[in-house]
């Protein structure tokens, strides 16, 4: 653990850790569940689109979804069985909304495909980030981010850092503690993958004081693999397992909600992903299972290895819930959320499962008017106002909360955390960008309809003129005709042979044949203008189309975290909209959690706010 | 919105508790008050506490408000601690009954109760009252003379006549000619008990430290409030010493520990960021020094906090602080 300057990000909050009570124990491996429910759907961007159907058999590691777009990751079977639905499912969501699932009864053998190691070495970068997105490594910190795509650095800016984040700062999660103390050596060998594939000049091992043993094992790992790569202690604050946190702190960077960050020369991945993606290339084995910290409000609390697809609530059996347990906690309770349904499957996102009591959780006190005292402000690591963005969230002023940030926002949750007016202020803001995101889109909808009525407008008229054309074109061709006709008969009857001439551009064109018989509603001028009208309009569009590409939209352009972030608050809304039907009603609700995550984009130039 | 959602896990605080140690905090001035100026103080914090409650009580039940919840959280105790603190020890019962009635009646719930007011309630009450009733608003007990407690309790309940035997009934402008008087020397003001002024002060500090050291309150507004005071305090000290008196009567003097760490700090009332409550405070302890030595008033806080009151919603929305990683664009 070398020593070196560390920076500070502002705000955080010290919330108690209650992690020990999980890293007794070593990781063990929960058993078969009785069914598992993989979700398509478990990474940003594209859907995987299914492999398989209801009554395939599939082994262990066998891809069952396929990446949809270079934004995407592969599923795969977590154990051998038989397809029992493909179809919508519980979902590990917020919302409570369904999503699309590959159910599969386990045969009880486990029995894996062929698993092919490989020596990425000797691959092409390229082809190791397909196979990367094929084996399904998304970022398991809980962003669930297509790794491959994380592994490109910017043309422009050469790449200095490699952060590798074991923060782990969300109270009871022990998940990446223990990952690190046993597996510690399959990190160091995934994190050279990434090194490899970055190319950075330095790699950072960021892990917050409160793990020494993880510390130590990482520490010792880097020097029996002969790496370089750096283990540095950071203080134990919390959000410092937030990428742009502990970003800023290993590298006095702060990356901007508008930039990626390797165009700032700095990339992050989770201790666990790289642990996947060494799995991945060096084993074979696709991310078919995690480890899953079970704690709160049971008997033995510790961490496990577990299929994707296990029902959250068998699994938490196994720990011993207590008899007081009231619900189940994705995530820590700092960020995860109450999950809706306790059969929802683990899915790749899933970290720690919380079993929520009203003991260990009291109620919240009643909210309290905002006395201005600014401890919410002070606790922001981003550095916003939170009580002005409240401010203006309850009085639905959403574009005075745009101005105030609220997308920088990373509802990290330590401005509800030290409120004492306890104001669920994350709450205010998830409901203000959800409203925000619908606007747009209702925005969006509206415009895609003009759009469409004026292209169908255009087409009627093109249409329209070329019956026209048509019609003219068969006239002349008429007119030629009788003209050849009368050509003919007139040579043979030994008139000159020129009088044809005249009649063949009659074939070319309506010309200003005075024999057409009057059929072309067109006059030759009007044709000509409507054509030239017609391609004004084209180019006109095209243009449009060009202006809508360069422009960067507010909706347009996301970023996958941001498109991810709408799906998520288009689920979130949809649950808001559930539970306060009579005050968000909006007629055209989308099933969010499993439409696109980006909205379609239609070719308009409306002049949307853009920074 | 009724379901609940992260965090799950919160700070154990709450509107009470931030009142509760803002209270805490005034206790050591309080005590120093009470061992130098006599018990007076305790039948006045006494009266305020009782209007206060009973004000609040009264104004929650006609707004409809939840009772229990609101009264329990410590905000019309602090206003009315705050009105007893700056009102004279020896004013008369009803001048302080009057005094906090002006504070939670008219200046907090009729802008909308708490959080909303965007003035300092207690410098609403003292304002009020300076104009209206000059007189005792400038009965202070004398230099020198202590006064026995029986003493201090029969004049707060009018039991002997007031003037007579008043050490120091002065008008206005007999204050302001002592003030004047004494300026050069440095020294406590003549008109208060020997030296009782500056030891209460060093209190109230002690105590504003603590908020300070328990993150109720920021470094910012007393810093800025005593530094631009003292500053200018100095200067004009430093140009005119027999003229001006010097910084440290004015930082020891009058309501300016007080003020700086108690009343300017209102976390509703004041600026919000670290560089609005810089220039909040700062412009509350120049207004305060120009009011209190040139103006027509004993003591300038009060109007200077209400003048920057109104500057506020100006002074917070140009000093919006740069968010995560925009500070260099
Ligand atoms: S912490 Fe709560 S009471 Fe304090 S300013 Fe923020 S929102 Fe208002
Ligand atoms: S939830 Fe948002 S506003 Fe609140 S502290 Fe975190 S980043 Fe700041």
């Amino acid at each position: 653990m070398g020593l070196m300057q560390l920076f500070k990000f502002k705000g955080g909050v010290k919330p108690a850790t209650n992690k020990a009570q999980s890293v007794t124990l070593p990781i063990a491996k929960a058993p078969l569940p009785s069914v598992v429910a993989v979700p398509l759907h478990q990474s940003i961007g594209g859907t995987p689109r299914p492999l398989v159907q209801v009554g395939d058999k599939v082994l262990k590691g066998q891809m069952i979804g396929e990446a949809d777009g270079w934004i995407s990751a592969a599923v795969h079977a977590p154990t051998s069985g038989t397809v029992r639905e493909v179809g919508m499912y519980a979902a590990a969501h917020p919302s409570g909304l369904l999503t699309d699932c590959v159910v599969i009864e386990p045969d009880g053998e486990d029995r894996w495909i062929e698993r092919q190691r490989v020596d990425y070495k000797a691959l092409p970068p390229e082809q190791v980030r397909e196979l990367l997105r094929d084996m399904g490594v998304v970022g398991l910190g809980g962003a669930v981010f297509p790794s491959h795509a994380k592994t490109q650095a910017s043309r422009s800016v050469p790449m200095e850092e490699l952060v590798i984040n074991g923060a782990e700062c969300e109270p009871y999660i022990t998940c990446d503690d223990l990952l690190m103390r046993e597996r510690a050596a399959e990190v160091v060998k995934g994190i050279a993958i990434f090194r490899d594939l970055l190319q950075p000049k330095k790699v950072l091992i960021g892990i917050e004081d409160n793990k020494p043993e993880a510390a130590a094992a990482m520490a010792e790992a880097v020097k029996a693999a002969g790496e370089d790569f750096q283990v540095v202690s950071v203080p134990t604050l919390y959000p410092a397992g937030g990428a742009k946190q502990l970003i800023r702190v290993l590298t006095g960077k702060e990356v901007p909600a508008n930039k990626r960050s390797t165009d700032m020369g700095v990339q992050c991945f989770n201790v666990a992903t790289a642990y996947t993606a060494w799995r991945a290339l060096g084993h074979g084995e696709p991310v078919i299972s995690r480890l899953v910290t079970l704690t709160g409000n049971v008997a033995e609390p510790r961490n496990y290895e577990v299929l994707i697809g296990t029902p959250m609530d068998e699994l938490l059996a196994i720990a011993g819930p207590k008899p007081d347990t009231d619900g189940i906690i994705m995530g820590g309770p700092m960020m995860g959320f109450l999950v809706p349904e306790a059969k929802a499957p683990v899915v790749k996102a899933t970290n720690c499962l919380i079993a929520h009591s009203p003991a260990l959780f009291p109620p919240k006190a009643p909210e309290m008017p905002c006395i201005r005292c600014g401890a919410c402000a002070q606790a922001c690591p981003h550095e916003l106002q939170p009580f002005q963005m409240y401010w203006f969230a309850r009085a639905k002023n959403f574009g005075k909360t745009q101005e105030y940030n609220i997308f920088d926002c990373i509802e990290c949750g330590c401005c509800s955390f030290v409120c004492p007016s306890r104001i669920p202020l994350v709450q205010y803001f998830r409901f203000a960008k959800s409203e925000i995101w619908a606007r747009e889109r209702d925005k969006k909808a509206a415009d895609g309809a003009k759009t469409r009525f004026e292209f169908k407008q255009h087409r009627d008229e093109r249409e329209k003129q070329e019956k026209a054309e048509k019609l003219a074109k068969a006239a002349a061709a008429q007119a030629a005709k009788k003209a050849a006709e009368a050509a003919a008969a007139a040579a043979s009857e030994g008139a000159p042979a020129e009088v044809a001439a005249p009649a063949a551009p009659l074939a070319t064109g309506p010309g200003d044949t005075p024999a057409g018989p009057a059929a072309a509603p067109l006059s030759p001028e009007e044709a000509a203008a409507a054509a030239k009208k017609a391609a004004i309009e084209a180019a006109m569009a095209r243009a449009k189309a060009l202006r809508t590409q360069t422009q960067p939209q507010n909706t347009d352009n996301l970023t996958p975290a941001q498109q991810q972030e709408v799906a998520d608050i288009e689920a979130r809304r949809a649950r808001l909209r559930e539970i306060a039907k009579t005050e968000l009603v909006h007629a055209d609700a989308p099933p969010a959690a499993t439409a696109p995550a980006a909205p379609a984009a239609p070719a308009d130039n409306s002049d949307t706010s853009e920074k | 919105m009724e379901f609940s959602t992260s965090p799950y896990l919160l700070k154990d605080t709450s509107v009470r508790r931030v009142m509760t140690q803002v209270l805490l905090a005034l206790v050591p001035g309080i005590i120093a008050y009470v061992l130098l100026i006599g018990p007076g103080i305790l039948a006045q914090l006494a009266i305020a506490t009782l209007t206060a409650l009973a004000a609040e009580a009264a104004m929650l039940r006609l707004r409809d408000k939840p009772l229990a919840l609101f009264l329990g959280d410590g905000s019309a105790v602090v206003t009315a601690w705050l009105v007893a603190l700056t009102f004279p020890p020896v004013a008369p019962w009803w001048l302080t009954v009057v005094g906090v009635l002006f504070a939670i009646i008219i200046a907090k719930h009729l802008y909308g109760g708490l959080g909303q007011n965007p003035f300092n309630p207690a410098m609403i009450a003292f304002a009020v009252c300076i104009v209206s009733f000059p007189a005792l608003m400038s009965q202070w007990p004398g230099a020198g003379s202590h006064l026995a407690p029986g003493q201090q309790f029969d004049w707060i309940f009018g039991l002997t006549p007031r003037l007579d035997g008043m050490t120091s009934a002065t008008p206005l402008d007999a204050l302001k000619t002592a003030l004047r008087a004494d300026e050069g020397h440095s020294g406590p003001l003549p008109f208060l008990a020997g030296n009782a002024q500056a030891v209460i002060a060093l209190c109230y500090l002690a105590g504003g430290l603590f908020l300070v050291w328990r993150k109720v309150i920021t470094w910012h507004i007393p810093t800025a409030f005593l530094g631009a005071m003292g500053l200018l305090a100095g200067l004009l000290w430093l140009w005119q010493p027999a003229g001006f008196a010097n910084p440290v009567f004015h930082l020891l003097g009058g309501g300016a520990m007080l003020g700086a760490f108690f009343i300017a700090t209102d976390p509703v009332s004041g600026a919000t960021t670290p560089r609005g409550k810089l220039i909040f405070a700062a412009g509350v302890g120049l207004l305060a020094y120009i009011i209190r030595v040139f103006g027509g008033y004993p003591d300038g806080i009060a109007f200077a906090v209400l003048i920057m009151n109104i500057c506020v919603p100006l002074i917070d929305m140009t000093t919006q602080p740069k968010v995560f990683g925009m500070k260099d664009q």
